[in-house]
């Protein structure tokens, strides 16, 4: 198990490695030009534009930024942001609460909507309910964000006037007024990114449910005489959801990712809003710390979702 | 009306036989606009009047909260290094500067006691200096007082080439001297005209020394009040969340009594143009939203809601196209569209002539800018007195056929006319931006019936707005035939602006394509008359001069101006704000009030 883990820990250096070499040179290469509101700023001389360049070292070749991005961040500096010219850190840090907060909220939402009904769905198949769940799932992940986040926003927030669309950081209320604004401003941006996540994830555990639920163990189980909710509680679903334990595990680094489309639709100020407009304005320091940041979650949270199988399920061994 | 009648008119002013008011009213109705009406009268030594605010509430506070919605977030607020409107809109909020623009083109003191003149000694008879008279008793928001010394060391901050400041241009090329507490004295090199631009508007706004003075120069990044400022303004600085939201409340202090109104301000970012029109128009999340680039249609179905309003202001943008007299698709020492080259079929007069003709500026006014924009012929619209009267557009196919077949041009067999064997097929390049592609189209069809092939290119803002040096599809490149787009004027007076009609601006390999004039045309005309303005105290004579230096470019054909773009915003029906094309849309954020 250690010597598992520790190899495990050292093939990642090279991938992340390699990871930060393809990101940073790709947005090298990418077209764009951090200061160029300035160029078409009569008011601006061209060489402030040129001598922030040089400050900020643009011009230097891309292997030579390279090198100087990864010994900085090595030493745990991330760079500053062009755009706004404090730490990179701070940037992030400022908006990972958000994000957290509605991008888990809604995964939590699709859980509570994907297990109870994957697995009431599973051990009634092709009943009406397993139907209309199996229509719904895909209707649900047919249907991109960006579209039930506008359909939300035209039916909650303009014909019926009940929540608001644009979401504050700073609600200006305190004690049980704050949660209500608070639950008010999240419950659509939530709503979207969690329905979407409950159709695939119900599609999926109603599949890892009727695996199990074939199985003889199952059948001696029913045998003995145990109640039907006992053996898809205790005997069914504890097997049938060890595959989608790994899935949420894997779908972790995505909760600090944030949501992008969302995000930007109903102005939450969460990790997917700050790489869209770090992108948008050429921020590069930002665009490859918020990239490496979720390049190394994914490489660590595949890692958890591996030993994690294996604790779930000893059949599973790490060698 | 000429020089010599004007002049009798501006003494009579003087003199006392006319009010000010006539005297500009009179301008205004031979199209010469307020703007510079009132700087005609300030250098003739009439002093501009003090303009009514028409502020109602009686005390300060008491407006509740002001919520303010930019669809692109700030995301820093010094005011030096504010690159977009995004960061001076926030940093507005805050800082002041000495003097603002209001929307129509006049001078408003800030922090200023009062706006210079001759009459109050504030012009020097020389043009050569000015003399700002600082107000009294104002206070920064730590309690430090306001004083001479806060200016002189905005200069020194902003000119500092370390500095790497934004506004640097506003500052590189003059000097600031204490006078005493209360009177700076701005220098200039030489006699200059327009006077108003350092310590004024967007690029004037103060910042305390005692909270930069260690940061000038190299260090500029590291000052702690970038992220949370001091300033002077109606409102004190709460919190701030880069590319997120700024928030404020009411400064008890303020210089000017009762006000501000609202108790708290808030100012988020994020999102796009759309919605945010929608959480002020449909919704009333928002009581106002900046820049509305939204299709007037689509806004108002948005008003018909009934809880907000579009407000339009003229403003110094201006859309217009660019005909190439280079050869863009022959290089030459390492660059295409060198003006070693010459174009083998836009060269020609006739041909542009004929594709000015050939562009139906009502119909892209009416179907597709709406309120955003007025269809024109002249490149500089605003302030009025800079318009120029002889430039007037025509759409006429007819006439467009008729000059090309006298030209020499004619159809081959294909329909695209030729002349020794040289098409008139263009490739027309613009950014990615709906409007524009829907113009694109227009101007295509009316050309296709005489006889011109126009291939439509469209690039990404981001690459066609950069200075990308190894990037062949950037504006200032002009690897193609024909090009569009819209640039600023940013103040009323368009001297500075109307640099990228000179020729020693002619962008090239030698400067990275950073000069201004893009079309790449230079006319002695134009560069005579710019270098003259350039020294021109009069008004009369100095705004003539300018007009021939736009109206070179315009009627060689090379520029063809299209629309005078106003500036959009939505606000709730009860705000009340002051509003202006010439400066910040928070430049008066002081006097905003619910009714």
């Amino acid at each position: 198990m250690a010597s598992y883990l520790i190899r495990r820990l050292l093939i990642a250096i090279p991938s992340l490695l390699g990871i930060s070499l393809i990101l940073f040179t790709v947005l090298a290469l990418a077209p764009g030009d951090p200061f160029e509101e300035l160029a078409t700023n009569p008011n601006v001389p061209p060489e402030v534009r040129m001598a922030l360049r040089a400050k900020f070292g643009i011009d230097d070749p891309v292997m030579v930024r390279y090198v100087r991005w990864l010994t900085a961040m090595v030493q745990g500096d991330w760079g500053f942001s062009f755009a706004s010219r404090i730490n990179v850190d701070d940037l992030i840090l400022q908006r990972v609460p958000t994000t957290l907060f509605v991008v888990g909220s809604s995964q939590l939402l699709a859980l509570a909507i994907a297990l109870p009904v994957g697995i009431y769905a599973a051990t009634r198949p092709y009943s009406v309910f397993d139907q209309i769940a199996n229509t719904l799932a895909f209707v649900g992940f047919s249907l991109p964000t960006f579209f039930t986040g506008l359909l939300f926003i035209l039916l909650f927030s303009i014909k019926l006037d009940w929540l608001p669309f644009v979401y504050r950081s700073d609600i200006a209320a305190t004690g049980w007024r704050w949660y209500w604004e608070m639950m008010r401003q999240a419950l659509m941006p939530i709503l979207v990114l969690g329905l979407f996540q409950a159709a695939s994830y119900t599609r999926y555990v109603r599949s890892a449910v009727l695996d199990v639920v074939r199985l003889d163990y199952v059948t001696t189980a029913r045998a003995k005489g145990l109640s039907e909710t006992k053996v898809t509680i205790r005997h069914v679903a504890r097997n049938a959801l060890i595959p989608v334990v790994t899935l949420v595990a894997l779908q972790m680094p995505a909760v600090f990712g944030g949501a992008i489309v969302t995000e930007q639709i109903f102005r939450v100020p969460g990790i997917g809003s700050l790489l869209i407009t770090a992108i948008l304005a050429n921020d590069t320091p930002v665009v490859m710390a918020v990239t490496f940041v979720f390049a190394c979650l994914v490489v660590f949270f595949n890692l958890i979702a591996d030993l994690l199988y294996g604790w779930l399920d000893p059949r599973i061994s790490f060698r | 009306m000429n020089e010599h009648d004007l002049r009798g008119l501006i003494a009579d002013v003087k003199e006392g036989g006319q009010s000010r008011r006539s005297f500009v009213q009179k301008m205004v109705a031979l199209g010469l606009s307020a703007p510079i009406a009132t700087q005609m009268l300030a250098w003739n030594g009439v002093a501009m009047a003090q303009p009514v605010d028409d502020y109602k509430p009686t005390k300060a506070g008491g407006g509740g909260p002001l919520k303010i919605l930019l669809w692109q977030a700030p995301t820093l607020l010094n005011p030096h290094f504010a690159s977009g409107t995004k960061d001076q809109e926030a940093s507005r909020v805050f800082y002041e500067p000495l003097a603002g623009w209001d929307a129509e083109g006049n001078l408003i003191p800030c922090l200023a006691a009062e706006v210079p003149s001759k009459e109050n000694g504030g012009l020097s008879a020389d043009g050569k200096s000015v003399t700002w008279k600082l107000k009294q008793g104002v206070k920064w928001h730590d309690g430090k007082p306001f004083t001479a010394d806060d200016v002189v060391f905005n200069w020194e901050y902003a000119a500092d080439p370390a500095t790497a400041a934004y506004t640097t241009g506003s500052y590189k090329d003059i000097k600031v001297e204490k006078v005493d507490d209360h009177s700076v004295k701005v220098i200039f090199a030489e006699a200059t005209p327009f006077w108003a631009d350092a310590f004024v508007g967007v690029a004037g706004m103060i910042i305390p020394k005692h909270h930069f003075g260690e940061f000038k120069g190299a260090k500029s990044r590291e000052a702690p009040a970038n992220l949370k400022p001091v300033g002077t303004g109606p409102y004190k600085f709460v919190d701030f969340k880069p590319g997120d939201i700024v928030t404020g409340e009411r400064n008890p202090d303020y210089h000017v009594k009762n006000q501000p109104h609202f108790d708290t301000i808030e100012v988020k970012g994020g999102g796009d143009a759309v919605s945010a029109a929608r959480a002020v128009l449909q919704t009333g999340e928002f009581d106002y939203a900046w820049n509305m680039l939204v299709e007037d249609e689509i806004l108002k179905r948005m008003e018909t809601g009934g809880r907000g309003r579009v407000l339009a202001v003229p403003s110094g943008n201006i859309e217009f196209i660019i005909l190439n007299t280079t050869d863009p698709w022959t290089e030459v020492d390492g660059e295409r569209s060198s003006v070693k080259t010459k174009h083998p079929t836009l060269s020609d007069p006739a041909v542009r002539q004929a594709i000015n003709l050939l562009i139906d500026r009502d119909s892209i006014q009416k179907f597709i800018y709406g309120r955003g924009g007025t269809a024109t012929a002249s490149f500089v619209n605003e302030p009025k007195m800079f318009k120029s009267k002889k430039l007037k557009y025509e759409f006429s196919v007819e006439k467009a056929n008729k000059i090309l077949d006298d030209a020499g041009w004619k159809k081959g067999a294909d329909g695209i006319r030729e002349k020794d064997g040289k098409k008139l097929k263009y490739v027309f390049q613009t950014s990615i931006n709906a409007p524009r592609q829907k113009t694109q189209a227009i101007i295509k069809q009316a050309c296709q019936r005489a006889g011109i092939d126009l291939e439509l290119k469209s690039v990404t803002a981001s690459v066609f707005f950069s200075s990308d040096v190894a990037n062949p599809d950037t504006y200032t490149k002009l690897y193609c035939d024909m090009e569009m787009y819209t640039t600023t004027q940013p103040q009323p007076d368009p001297e500075r602006f109307l640099n990228q009609f000179t020729s020693w601006e002619i962008a090239n390999k030698e400067n990275k394509w950073l000069g201004r004039n893009v079309s790449r045309y230079a006319s002695k005309e134009a560069d005579d008359a710019y270098k003259a303005a350039q020294k021109e105290l009069d008004p009369a004579k100095r705004a003539a001069l300018l007009i021939k230096v736009d109206e070179a470019f315009c009627e060689a054909n090379v520029i063809l101006p299209l629309l005078s773009r106003t500036r959009v915003a939505a606000a709730a029906n009860n705000l009340v704000p002051k509003y202006s094309g010439w400066d910040s849309d928070v430049w008066r954020l002081a006097s905003w009030y619910r009714s």
